[in-house]
């Protein structure tokens, strides 16, 4: 794959992650509103930057959850291991 | 139910084909302390856990799927270009005269995953003190398999998920704080 479809990866794989540690964190800590602030700002900034990436690679999730503009994309290479 | 996202939770990377290493990883796919096991524990205790654990069992056994992917990738790249005389070298031929490269849910000593590694007792505590042993487990077992290989583009992938049992762990650990301390308010009031 070139080098594109690696960048833009990393940075949603960033973003995600700053997601499930917020998300558990606010599993223990339900009324810290800072941790939620901070959760529903990146859970924007993740929309906007999966959007760019299905733009380029084809959907991220199945079952309708990401449209499919482009012809069936979902089911074909790579998949997460190939790459 | 569940949707799955075509991408991994952290790259995984090898510099080497070395299915030595693929057989002891193994033990992170289908082992006791693996992800198969942690997934499987998790998802199948919230269902009669109090309500303010129920998100966080779920949340946390489904990213250890995203771990046990993680692990699969591994392992098929570390075993894919590896001729039959690699494998049989590397122990992995009872593995192949069975499987060929195919993954297969048993630990790093070959013995198939079975539901006795993962307990569900009903009772909260006990419940989550197993999560909480089972994580710092699985956090032991990948610095072992991190001393293990001199890849460092493998280590990498391997220390994210060490660093995420120290992170379930500690959240589990605060579960039974929340849970001690709602029993403890509900005696004297
Ligand atoms: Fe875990």
């Amino acid at each position: 794959m070139e080098e594109q479809y690696y960048a833009m990866l990393h940075e949603l794989q960033a973003v995600d992650f700053v997601l499930v540690e917020l998300n558990l964190y606010l599993d223990t800590h339900p009324w810290d509103t800072m941790a939620l602030q901070q959760f529903n700002e990146m859970a924007q900034k993740r929309q906007f930057l999966a959007a760019q990436f299905e733009q380029c690679y084809g959907p991220l999730l199945n079952f309708g959850h990401s449209a499919s503009p482009h012809g069936w994309r979902w089911a074909m290479p790579p998949w997460p291991w190939q790459v | 139910m569940w949707i799955y996202e075509k991408k991994l939770q952290y790259p995984v990377r090898v510099s080497k084909c070395d299915p030595m290493m693929a057989r002891f990883l193994i033990e992170q796919y289908g082992g006791a302390d693996g992800e198969l096991s942690a997934a499987l524990r998790y998802l199948n205790q919230r269902y009669t856990i109090p309500d303010q654990v129920i998100g966080l069992l779920t949340d946390i056994g489904t990213e250890e799927f995203a771990h046990l992917e993680m692990i699969a990738t591994m392992v098929y790249k570390l075993t894919k270009d590896a001729t039959v005389e690699q494998l049989k070298a590397a122990g992995l031929g009872a593995h192949y005269a069975n499987h060929d490269r195919a993954l297969f849910y048993n630990n790093a000593a070959g013995v198939p995953w079975t539901a006795s590694y993962i307990q569900a007792k009903g009772d909260p505590i006990a419940d989550l003190y197993e999560d909480i042993a089972a994580e710092e487990k699985a956090r032991a077992t990948y610095q072992w398999l991190i001393d293990m290989t001199d890849d460092v583009d493998l280590q990498d992938s391997l220390k994210f998920l060490r660093e995420r049992e120290v992170v379930h762990s500690q959240r589990f650990r605060e579960a039974v704080d929340i849970l001690i301390q709602d029993r403890n308010t509900k005696k004297f009031f």
